[in-house]
């Protein structure tokens, strides 16, 4: 447990010098999201020179900066091919990484599936604004039926990703799904994804409200945070009704954003199974090599 | 685990001193030999065996192999790999090299030591995926956006392709840039033999780490330890908690995109490091120009049929030499300037519609008479179809 019990504390203990202020707009949740990280890593006491961070590009991207800790801050979409590099190389590294939903699931995708599937000793942050916000506003895969953004000025005629239903497929080791109005369980999950062996992805809902809320009708720093209230359900609140509510109690919740954590497996990370091949090869190599000393 | 290299045991594992093996094998055993412990690649003809390789090979040193979902991801995490620690590469060849710009660029933007081999086939696009081509040339060089320098080296047989690599190995930690080891698919896929140096044979340029205080680190600057524009090593884990980003950045590694100057200043290190050292960096090879009146500029597979063609010459009374270039950028202008107030006419035959020869033109003497000799399709320069070039200028 901490010693720390003041956010304030906990930001000079763990922010770099030099690089505040963020560049984060008023409302923005990302540095809120930035608290809870260092909250669970203050909890679990991990070694910061143990820890490395990898980012793509995009607001949430330019978190790991505000760290004082080994950062790479990447090319657009591409942080977990960076980060499965970093591990592979150390996997005594705890390797975390932020990254967005444009960054994360649009140009991103393919990493992110593959990433995933591998089972890649990584924990991730991903933070969901639902819009490409760092570019001044423009659509992203995970923005809702009719919503606008400077490239749907029409409104968003796309269907929305669900990328916490993606990992899941995946067979992603932990996957969990808050918005930032909750504070003790994105906590929470983000230690339980800190301490998983496999791939952890922590989606967190995020506002934006200068490049998503007010283009939305949702453009005051509270209206979000309802906006999240009104739209999302715990996931097992979800089951329950679906498994036994009325027609139109199921019709209500069919289009709330599930949130929760849906997926907790224990299973030996990427790394953790290279290992044993590498044991394997390494045993007979020496095997066969003290035979040969042997037969000389 | 950390990676150690093992000299004893890489020899154990590539096996026999002298072997009969490709070009992309050989490739694979440079990179094991100088220390390699990562490589992610993605398939790509002719450059799979490379990878399939290195998946064979890597686990038994205690490296790691891993095929990545495209040649996006695996440059990338080569680079990640890097900062983690490793030695790494990647082979790849045309349409992947291209995939591969961007981060490319980014590796020279933040200084990351690796080695990209690119085992050239013809394009562009598709084009004709299991024949040897040199048209990335040019693409090495200037391919990525911005403003940079390349090191390129070009082996013209399957031993160079070994050495080369080696010796890729030590300039990309030398310099803290990633080197393309520009090979192509004949040399690639040729079989000849090679014979693995021993360890005092092939001396290594070992990364320099970071040794200063924590406090006083500065990570992107000229080298605090040694007189270099090469900055100390802060490997990931080593405790000096650096940011490393592709955005312009101060010597502290903190973004600063507003000032003309910043930038300006950063650029001109990350291209001064290498280019004020054209001449040490140089890696040439002379074939009888002692008395040449008429020689090839050349590098790579085209150099084959080249020193045939020299041959040929001088069996005839024609005073032709050869100049392979081993290594191609940054662009050995010295010597090819001499050259060219020495000799009437320099020839450059290339696998391409002609991309060097442009460079060697630039940097010749006006009263040299500089003449592409390009062919494109996939097949080599034949010796007399070289040969008349010279013959042309009896």
């Amino acid at each position: 447990m901490t010693e720390i019990e003041d956010a304030n504390k906990l930001r000079e203990k763990y922010l770099r010098d030099g690089m505040l202020p963020t560049i984060f707009c008023n409302g923005c949740g990302h540095g809120v999201s930035l608290d809870y990280v260092f909250w669970a890593i203050e909890e679990l006491g991990l070694d910061m020179d143990k820890v490395a961070f990898a980012s793509g590009i995009g607001c949430s991207s330019r978190i790991p900066g505000y760290i004082n800790a080994d950062g790479l801050h990447t090319t657009h979409g591409r942080a977990l091919a960076f980060a499965t590099g970093i591990k592979a190389a150390n996997p005594d590294l705890n390797v975390i990484v932020f990254t967005g939903d444009g960054d994360g699931t649009g140009i991103g995708g393919n990493h992110f599936i593959h990433a995933a599937r591998r089972n890649i000793d990584l924990t991730v942050i991903l933070l969901n604004n639902f819009i490409y916000g760092m570019t001044g506003g423009q659509q992203a895969p995970t923005a809702p039926l009719g919503s606008i953004a400077t490239t749907s000025p029409y409104g968003n005629i796309e269907g929305a990703f669900d990328i916490c239903e993606l990992a899941q497929a995946l067979g992603a080791a932990y996957v969990a799904r808050w918005p930032i109005s909750y504070p003790y369980q994105p906590i929470k999950s983000i230690k339980e994804g800190l301490q998983n062996r496999g791939f952890s992805l922590i989606e967190l809902m995020s506002p934006c409200p200068t490049a998503y809320g007010r283009r939305n009708r949702l453009g005051k720093i509270e209206s979000l945070w309802d906006w999240y209230d009104d739209n999302t359900i715990l996931t097992e609140e979800y089951e329950k009704i679906m498994a036994y509510g009325t027609g139109e109690e199921k019709e209500l919740v069919k289009s709330k954003f599930k949130i929760g954590v849906f997926q907790n497996i224990t299973k030996a990370g990427y790394f953790e199974e290279y290992e044993k091949v590498i044991d394997r090869l390494i045993t007979r190599d020496d095997a066969a090599m003290a035979k040969r000393e042997g037969s000389k | 685990m950390k990676f150690e290299r093992d000299p004893e045991r890489i020899r154990n594992v590539l096996g026999p001193k002298v072997q009969f093996i490709q070009g992309d094998m050989a490739v694979a055993y440079g990179g094991l030999l100088a220390g390699c412990s990562f490589f992610g690649g993605y398939p790509i003809t002719p450059a799979s065996e490379v990878a399939e390789g290195m998946a064979r090979l890597l686990p038994r040193v205690k490296g790691t192999f891993i095929q990545m979902e495209d040649e996006i991801g695996s440059i990338a995490a080569v680079i990640g790999a890097a900062w983690g620690g490793a030695k790494s590469m990647t082979a790849t060849s045309g349409p992947g090299f291209s995939l591969m710009m961007e981060n490319y660029g980014y590796a020279i933007m933040t200084e990351t030591p690796c080695v990209i081999a690119n085992v050239q086939r013809t394009g562009p696009s598709t084009g004709q995926p299991t024949l040897g081509a040199q048209g990335d040339m040019m693409q090495v060089r200037w391919g990525s956006h911005g403003d940079m320098e390349a090191i390129a080296l070009a082996p013209s047989t399957v031993q160079e392709s070994l050495d080369l690599t080696i010796e890729s190995f030590n300039l990309s930690e030398k310099y803290r840039h990633p080197v393309c080891l520009m090979t192509d698919g004949e040399v690639g896929h040729l079989r000849e033999k090679v014979v693995i140096p021993d360890e005092e044979d092939m001396p290594l340029f070992e990364r320099v780490p970071a040794t200063v205080e924590k406090e006083k680190f500065i990570p992107f600057t000229n080298s605090q330890t040694r007189d270099s524009k090469v900055p100390d090593f802060p490997t990931f884990g080593t405790g000096y908690r650096t940011y490393v980003t592709g955005l312009t950045h101060n010597e502290k590694g903190f973004p600063a995109t507003d000032k003309q100057p910043d930038h300006e200043r950063l650029i001109t290190r990350l291209v001064t490091k290498i280019s004020d050292d054209r001449e040490k960096l140089t890696m040439v090879e002379e074939l009888e120009l002692e008395d040449a009146e008429i020689a090839f500029v050349t590098y790579g597979a085209s150099a084959r049929p080249a020193e045939s063609a020299v041959a040929m010459a001088r069996q005839n009374g024609i005073k032709a030499g050869m100049l392979r270039m081993q290594l191609v950028w940054p662009f050995p202008r010295k010597n090819v300037y001499e050259l060219s107030k020495k000799v009437n006419t320099i020839i450059v035959p290339e696998m391409n519609l002609g991309q060097i020869y442009h460079t060697i033109k630039e940097f010749s003497d006006q009263g040299c008479e500089v003449i592409c000799a390009p062919k494109v399709g996939g097949e080599m320069h034949l010796p007399h179809e070289l040969y008349r070039y010279l013959e042309a200028k009896k």
